[in-house]
């Protein structure tokens, strides 16, 4: 089939950036997205060009590198889908995608469609985690965890950080990103004696790196690769009142 | 260096040697700790782990990823499960046959005390990742479920639905960034090494490249830790991620360290088969779908009916044929084998022939697609993204694709490399699983190694060797970072046409054709030849643009496709030292009637360590592995 990539270029943050058309006369359908921009970089640098960055490593939908918008959805039209997985075949022949990086205050630009995301290790920094070190662990059946339960705190774990929820936000909040983890840890009896202090470090923050209030709008929910629904977000701001 | 250093092994009965060992190592006060510096790199189950224990117990540790943040580590990608001996089904299970399974497993290549080692610490990795708040699967009362998993009999894998290796990585993950935000631990992301550093023999340091400013940094310690991964990316296609490289193990290797059995490398029976000449990766579908699923062929080779049209009696369920107490469930080496021989012989499906079924549907019948899509619900999905097929309907195409390394630096019983003060952890190192790993075994060595075994070793090891901080600007530092700058100019200065990849993939079919599944003599000898070719091309005749400073992916490819040059070849030598076959690494010269794997204890039941020369070819001692508590007896899975 045939593609037309319109793609967001910029050499690095303090540079302009600005939109490149570049067409693959010959791909095959049953390529993902990121191996026809792999082809269209081989392509480039044969031509001497600067290939397109961007981000990747498993290209099975879990560690969360990849991210980008297409056609101004993050990571693409098809719901729980990671931008490495979205295939050509989604697509007419002959179609036009413009892709571009996310776009969000604590996500600075690095080149074309790579963003800085380390502000969502420093929220979990903040307190996204047990306070318990290695070999103080008491027998793991000592406190029973009902099934219903473990499910659910497990969707919530499921997050791979991916950024799209902030990018896909018009605050560019990042309350689904910190809602997933209080919800994971504040379901299970592991995460309670810090349930309350981390809903709040948590939340501080995620205001102090410059990410936004929750819009409401639920975007978040729509484009999350892993589908972690929005009522998180209802359920971490009760937990901030209580 | 010269010859194979003592490789530590306790004496005594294997049963409560680790326990003795530990009892018997020195220690460090936490006041002193406070003041020694440890370098980690690499952030997957293995780094993350030993580097959040390590600050937790005062050290000052500095943690190197090429990634953009620690969660990104490849240990995510883990699907099935993680193995412990906890006895919970009351199915027969205890550390004892753990032990057996894992070095029954291994076929005798491994050894006894680092298995059983493994086995006594499984129970406790459960425990601590249930404190972390790892979601684990859990039954309706409330307690840890389990399932089972190839080349063992018992219910013993704990697993967190299809995801178990990211909720594991995760909780390292969190235990790390808690060490950061205390301050205990600086975390440098973003940094890929390029070079290790030894000053008068020993490991104090590490050249890296920053991917985002190009910046080469020198970072200095007392000790370092490799918890790099493994190297299945030297095959191109693999179900590793695309930056899994072998490039930390492999300048280790050149500056002293042994590589063990290099050739041990296991092809992983499930994978969604390759198709286009771009395709960039092969996926995993979970060995636990062979609780499942039943795997199958066309009774007649060349049938190209639908599977649905091919009736019960004209189907070929080879495994459950030929191994009925194991069935679908044999050892991993085992059922690509077997899979490989049959589409050889035209009864593979699919493009090419070259995939066979993995069927759900007695199970969905049987099971209800609700329970099946509960189990194995993400799988699904993510076969159908790739494939475009719908596997509640009809059956998965799977085929055999490279996946994990037995082989890695040699390290002793106490983790220790060749060259002192360096560790090495994880898939990185060779170590428990001999020639051949069973399921759900990495993630418990990878957790081990870096919760409860490195913390003690590296503490003991410092205790008996003081030594003075060095400083960046000490000329062993120097030369590194020198010797690291000429690599990238000779790279950035190559006035070829061909981008990386191409080499690589060259590179990739070449190694799964001579050195994959099956291996013969002449093969191994013209493989050597070939990519020795490959590598003097590549040197003449790759492009890599753009400059040493700022982003260059193609540049990060590029030195890491030059490393993987050097390891292959010492794959292709190690199989064609192997005269036997064992495990994973299959002779067809050493086959028994039935077409088994035959092995030659007399001769092979050692480790292969591989002493690299500058000048010349590389050296091969070996590590002779004696058997006290179990004896070594053929593999029958039938």
């Amino acid at each position: 089939m045939k593609l037309t990539l319109r793609i967001w270029r910029q050499t690095d943050r303090h540079q302009p950036g600005g939109y490149e058309s570049h067409t693959l006369d010959r791909v095959s359908p049953d390529l993902s997205l990121l191996e026809a921009l792999d082809q269209l970089n081989e392509q480039l640098i044969s031509n001497g060009q600067r290939p397109i960055g961007f981000e990747h490593d498993c290209r099975e939908g879990i560690c969360g590198s990849c991210g980008f918008l297409v056609n101004g959805q993050a990571h693409g039209p098809r719901g729980a889908t990671s931008v490495c997985q979205l295939y050509l075949r989604e697509f007419q022949d002959g179609a036009e995608l413009t892709l571009e990086p996310w776009r969000a205050r604590a996500f600075p630009p690095i080149q074309d469609l790579m963003v800085d995301r380390s502000a969502f290790d420093r929220l979990i920094a903040a307190g996204g985690y047990c306070s318990t070190g290695t070999g103080q662990a008491p027998d793991g059946n000592a406190l029973p965890v009902g099934r219903d339960q473990a499910t659910s705190a497990f969707d919530t774990a499921t997050c791979i950080g991916c950024g799209a929820c902030v990018a896909s936000c018009r605050n560019a909040s990042a309350s689904l990103f910190v809602a997933a983890k209080l919800a994971h840890l504040g379901q299970l009896p592991q995460g309670q004696p810090e349930r309350s202090k981390r809903a709040r470090s948590m939340q501080d923050r995620m205001e102090q790196e410059g990410f936004g209030s929750c819009s409401s709008n639920l975007e978040c929910e729509a484009v999350c690769p892993q589908e972690i629904s929005a009522d998180w977000i209802s359920w971490m701001h009760r937990e901030t009142r209580s | 260096m010269s010859g194979l250093p003592d490789p530590r092994i306790p004496t005594g009965p294997i049963a409560d040697a680790w326990r003795r060992t530990r009892e018997s190592l020195p220690l460090i006060s936490p006041l002193r700790k406070g003041q020694i510096d440890l370098l980690v790199v690499g952030t997957g189950l293995a780094g993350a782990s030993a580097a959040a224990t390590l600050a937790q117990q005062g050290y000052r540790v500095t943690v190197l990823s090429y990634h953009d943040s620690p969660r990104r580590a490849h240990s995510v990608a883990a699907q099935g499960g993680i193995n412990a001996a906890r006895a919970m089904a009351v199915d027969g299970d205890s550390v004892s046959r753990l032990f057996t399974d894992t070095l029954k497993g291994g076929d005798f290549r491994a050894r006894e005390s680092g298995c059983q080692r493994l086995a006594e610490i499984s129970s406790g990795i459960i425990d601590q990742c249930v404190a972390q708040g790892v979601p684990f699967a859990r039954e309706y009362g409330g307690s840890l479920a389990t399932r089972s998993f190839g080349g063992a009999l018992v219910s013993r894998t704990f697993y967190a639905r299809g995801q178990t290796g990211q909720q594991l990585l995760y909780g390292a993950y969190q235990a790390l960034m808690r060490q950061v935000e205390l301050g205990r631990v600086r975390l440098l992301t973003r940094r890929d090494m390029l070079e290790l550093i030894t000053v008068d023999g020993v490991a104090r340091g590490v050249v890296t490249r920053h991917t985002v400013t190009g910046e080469l940094e020198v970072h200095t310690a007392r000790a370092v830790l490799l918890c790099s991964g493994g190297y299945s990316n030297v095959y191109f296609l693999s179900t590793n991620a695309l930056k899994s490289n072998a490039s930390a193990i492999w300048r280790a290797h050149r500056k002293g360290a042994l590589f063990a059995n290099p050739c041990f490398t296991q092809i992983h029976p499930t994978c969604i088969p390759s198709g286009d000449a771009f395709q960039s990766k092969l996926t995993l579908m979970s060995e636990s779908l062979r609780n499942d699923g039943r795997i199958w062929l066309p009774k007649q080779p060349g049938d190209q009916r639908a599977p649905a049209d091919i009736p019960e009696q004209e189907r070929d369920y080879f495994l459950e044929r030929m191994y009925p107490t194991y069935g679908n469930m044999t050892p991993r080496d085992v059922a690509s084998r077997r899979a490989r021989e049959l589409c050889n012989t035209g009864h593979g499906v699919g493009p090419g022939g070259r995939s066979v079924y993995l069927d759900l549907t007695d199970a969905i019948r049987t099971e209800g697609r609700d329970v099946i899509a509960a189990r194995y619900g993400n799988l699904m999905t993510m076969y159908e993204r790739i494939s475009g097929d719908d596997p509640y309907r009809t059956p998965m195409r799977i085929y055999p694709a490279p996946h994990y390394t037995m082989g890695g630096l040699w390290v002793d019983y106490q983790l220790m490399s060749s060259i002192p003060g360096l560790f090495v952890l994880g898939e990185a190192n060779y170590s428990e699983h001999g020639a051949n790993r069973l399921g759900a075994s990495a993630l418990m060595q990878g957790l081990a190694d870096g919760y409860f075994i490195a913390p003690s070793t590296v503490t003991a090891w410092l205790a008996g060797t003081p030594s003075e901080a060095v400083s960046p600007d000490h000329p062993a530092c120097q030369e590194a970072l020198h010797s690291t700058r000429r690599r990238i100019e000779a790279l950035l200065g190559a006035r070829g046409e061909r981008p990386v990849d191409s080499f690589h993939r060259d590179l990739g079919a070449l190694m799964i054709d001579r050195c994959g599944i099956s291996r013969r003599a002449e093969d191994l000898r013209d493989g050597l030849a070939r990519v020795s070719a490959l590598e003097q091309r590549f040197s003449e005749e790759v492009r890599v643009p753009g400059e040493g400073h700022g982003p260059n992916a193609e540049l990060e490819k590029a030195l890491r496709v030059r490393d993987f040059f050097g390891l292959a070849q010492l794959m292709l030598r190690d199989a064609l030292a192997r005269e036997e076959s064992c495990g994973a690494h299959f002779r067809e010269e050493h086959q028994s009637a039935e077409g088994e794997a035959q092995r030659d204890d007399a001769n092979f039941a050692h480790i292969a360590a591989w002493e690299h020369q500058d000048d010349g070819e590389p050296i091969r001692h070996g590590e002779p592995l004696q058997f006290t508590a179990l004896q070594p007896s053929t593999r029958s899975y039938r």
